[in-house]
């Protein structure tokens, strides 16, 4: 499984610049360290920038190299893609980054710091190496935790920090975990690694760069309820992931930082990985604990709520990755400090993976309260060409459709909210001018059809029904009544559907005819007015 | 029985034990070693696992990972989400359609191609993606498309000369 993209500038220029021996020597290099099944090389047709070639990006963190040598390209195989850390004195820098180049801005020479607590060491430190992270602060939580404070109070601090899940919801962590305390019995920790959100890959980040993080929140989310297991639930095309967290826990049994009595204490705590087989639904967590035990991963009917009955039938906390990776430094700093970033009603910091018509896209972690137009102005760098903003589209599940009337609101969960839109889980799909919200609908409500799991009538017939209008209206077909049906079919699927994949499926279309509802009229007219829909090239045969 | 498919199977079994709560990860390490799991796999899952087939079968079935049906020489798999297809994947999926000549989700009738869909693989700055068996393809057009697939056409050739 291939867990990692490098990507060299191919264009004539880069090639007379000595683009194929790089090329070459990186893939010497690769082969030197064993990496060929898990690290694909291949050229990049066109850069658009001269003065750096020949450039190498590497996907999925998107930092660019540029100009880089072939002594540099070996570096960089040995550096970034074997031990993980990024080489800041090769980037490219940031200024001169264009178009479909990405990187991650808030480093070196980038015009303005980002926030980082989730993401403040990966890249930074050899995910391989226990030692690495423990130079870096790691461990240090859960030495505290053991040594200084009562489960209550590791409980009590997360609750006060008021951390609030990253998974797409925004419930309160501490609450969340508080329910599970309440219960009697055996209880379990799972992390939700499935990330499978259109354009979303933060928490892959963590789960490669620092893979420690992830199993010291654990056994603290165990310490603070009383857990002695966990679980890493992680999807199913995380092969590498899925290798570094079993070594990470290798190495952190071997210095007893997991497993019987850790660190000498009456705490014992282990950690499994599983890893899944490829379907969307089984982010949802019910369905994510159906899949845990071996099977078809269909959503539970709730209540029971997992909090009460989840794996097993257990009282089970699960959280999501980027959830999890903030307990450790809320533990080691308090939560004071925790809220003395982001908003009032949601401290700390958000991470968005922003793609679309922006002149630097990649991952970007800020305060949260931070509003869209600061994000797409400051670290995306402004709109692609020039480009009128049109809408942002916060992805999958839990996403919705952002208009330019919402440009200057605090992205919390609570503004957000309130405003008729939502946060999501941190992807950040910008939309330009020439961007058709009919044909946006259509490819979000395509995605919600192939994985609706079947299991209700109103998620696997709307979905179907939303989409076959849609198509209508592209293709010039649909009329009035079409659009009517739409609607209509749209708010009986999100109230009557049994799990949150069928009441988020209808969104797009709800939020697009909410604040764009000519532009679905004009395709009634057999009129697409950015020209984007097949309609529109049947309108240009006619004349 | 087929020898070297008990074998495949066991050796899986092996390494995850024969809980239920484990055949997820069985039949997808299976199905990745094999290609896809045929109707043998599946019996003899069943039966190390102490479960009726048709459990067996229903698991295997719901995950996108695991195929009960053979697929083609190459398989593509084009991914179909939003960020990919605002930056032109419309336009790739349709001459993908073309190019082979059958929809997605089947494979062509000479067994030479499957044509897939993905969700994203995190490589949507370079969009529209598709990957052909484990190579990848970024800035797709349909122009592209064409080149690319001749060329996988005459290396086919070439090599079964
Ligand atoms: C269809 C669907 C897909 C989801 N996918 C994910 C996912 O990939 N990762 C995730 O953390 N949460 C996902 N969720 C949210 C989870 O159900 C759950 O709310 C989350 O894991 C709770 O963790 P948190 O409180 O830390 O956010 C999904 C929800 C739905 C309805
Ligand atoms: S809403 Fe859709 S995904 Fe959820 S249970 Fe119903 S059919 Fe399955
Ligand atoms: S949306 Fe296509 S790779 Fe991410």
């Amino acid at each position: 499984m291939i867990r990692a993209r490098v990507l060299i500038s191919g264009d004539p220029l880069s090639l007379s610049r000595g683009a194929e021996k790089t090329k070459l020597a990186i893939e010497a290099e690769i082969s030197y360290y064993g990496l060929e099944d898990e690290i694909q090389v291949s050229y990049l047709t066109h850069a658009d920038r001269t003065d750096i070639l020949p450039i190498v990006m590497i996907y999925p963190e998107g930092v660019t190299y540029g100009p880089v040598t072939p002594e540099d390209g070996a570096y960089i195989v040995q550096e970034h893609l074997y031990k993980g850390r990024v080489i800041e004195h090769l980037f490219a820098p940031p200024e001169v980054l264009t178009g479909d180049i990405a990187h991650i801005p808030g480093r070196k020479g980038a015009t303005y710091a980002q926030k980082r607590i989730v993401l403040r060491r990966a890249g930074v430190i050899n995910p391989l190496d226990i030692e690495d992270y423990i130079t870096h602060d790691g461990y240090f939580a859960l030495a505290k935790a053991l040594e200084e404070m009562q489960p209550e109070e590791v409980l009590e601090t997360v609750k006060a920090s008021k951390l609030q899940g990253r998974g797409g919801a925004g419930f309160p962590t501490g609450l969340k975990w508080s329910f599970v305390v309440q219960q009697p019995g055996e209880k379990y920790v799972v992390c939700n690694a499935d990330e499978s959100e259109p354009g979303t890959f933060k928490d892959r980040l963590i789960l490669e760069g620092d893979p420690h993080a992830l199993l010291e929140a654990m056994a603290l989310a165990g310490y603070a309820i009383g857990a002695h297991e966990g679980w890493i639930y992680i999807r199913g095309e995380y092969a590498l992931a899925k290798e570094r967290l079993n070594k990470a826990i290798q190495q952190a049994k071997e210095l007893n930082l997991l497993g019987d009595h850790i660190l000498g204490s009456d705490f014992s705590f282990d950690i499994h990985v599983h890893a899944g087989a490829g379907a969307y639904i089984c982010g949802e967590e019910t369905a994510l604990l159906e899949s845990l035990e071996g099977k078809r991963g269909i959503p539970r009917i709730r209540p029971p709520y997992p909090t009460v009955a989840g794996f097993r039938g257990k009282p089970t906390v699960v959280n999501n990755v980027e959830t999890l990776a903030n307990i450790p430094p809320i533990i080691q700093n308090g939560a004071d400090w925790f809220r003395s970033m982001g908003t009032e009603r949601s401290p700390g910091t958000k991470v968005y993976t922003m793609l679309g018509d922006v002149n630097i896209t990649g991952l970007v972690e800020t305060p949260m309260g931070t509003t869209l137009r600061e994000i797409i102005n400051i670290y995306g760098g402004g709109m692609k060409d020039g480009k009128a903003f049109k809408c942002a589209q916060t992805g999958g599940a839990s996403g919705s459709i952002i208009p330019p009337e919402l440009l200057d609101v605090p992205m919390d969960f609570a503004s957000m909210a309130e405003s008729g839109a939502a946060l999501g889980s941190g992807a950040l799909l910008i939309a330009g001018e020439d961007t058709c919200i009919v044909d946006l609908a259509y490819v979000l409500l395509r995605f919600f059809k192939a994985e609706s799991c079947g299991k209700c009538t109103p998620c696997r017939i709307g979905t179907a029904q939303m989409l076959e209008a849609l198509e209508r209206l592209r293709m010039g077909y649909g009329t009035q009544v079409d659009l009517d049906r739409l609607e209509e079919i749209a708010h009986y699927t999100k109230e009557a559907s049994f799990c949150g994949l069928g009441q988020a499926a209808p969104v797009p279309i709800i939020t697009g005819l909410r604040y764009f509802r000519e532009e679905f009229e004009a395709h009634t007219r057999g009129e697409c007015p950015t020209g984007v829909c097949p309609c529109s090239v049947k309108q240009k045969v006619k004349h | 029985m087929d020898a070297q498919l008990a074998q495949q199977t066991d050796e899986v079994i092996k390494h995850y034990g024969t809980d239920a709560e484990a055949l997820v990860e069985i039949l997808r390490d299976l199905n990745q070693i094999a290609g896809h799991l045929s109707p043998e796999h599946l019996l003899l899952i069943a039966q190390r696992l102490n479960l009726p087939s048709s459990k067996v079968y229903s698991v295997a079935s719901f995950y996108s990972l695991i195929n009960i049906k053979p697929l083609g020489r190459h398989v593509i798999r084009f991914c179909e989400d939003a960020p990919c297809h605002v930056a032109g994947g419309r336009e790739v999926w349709e001459a993908l359609e073309q190019e082979l000549g059958i929809p997605f989700g089947e494979t062509t009738p000479d067994r030479q191609w499957s044509l897939l869909t993905t969700s994203c693989i995190g490589a949507c700055a370079v969009g529209p993606v598709m990957m052909i068996d484990d190579e990848i393809y970024g800035n797709l057009t349909p122009e592209k498309v064409h080149e690319i697939l001749t060329q996988y056409r005459e290396a086919d050739k070439g090599g079964a000369v």
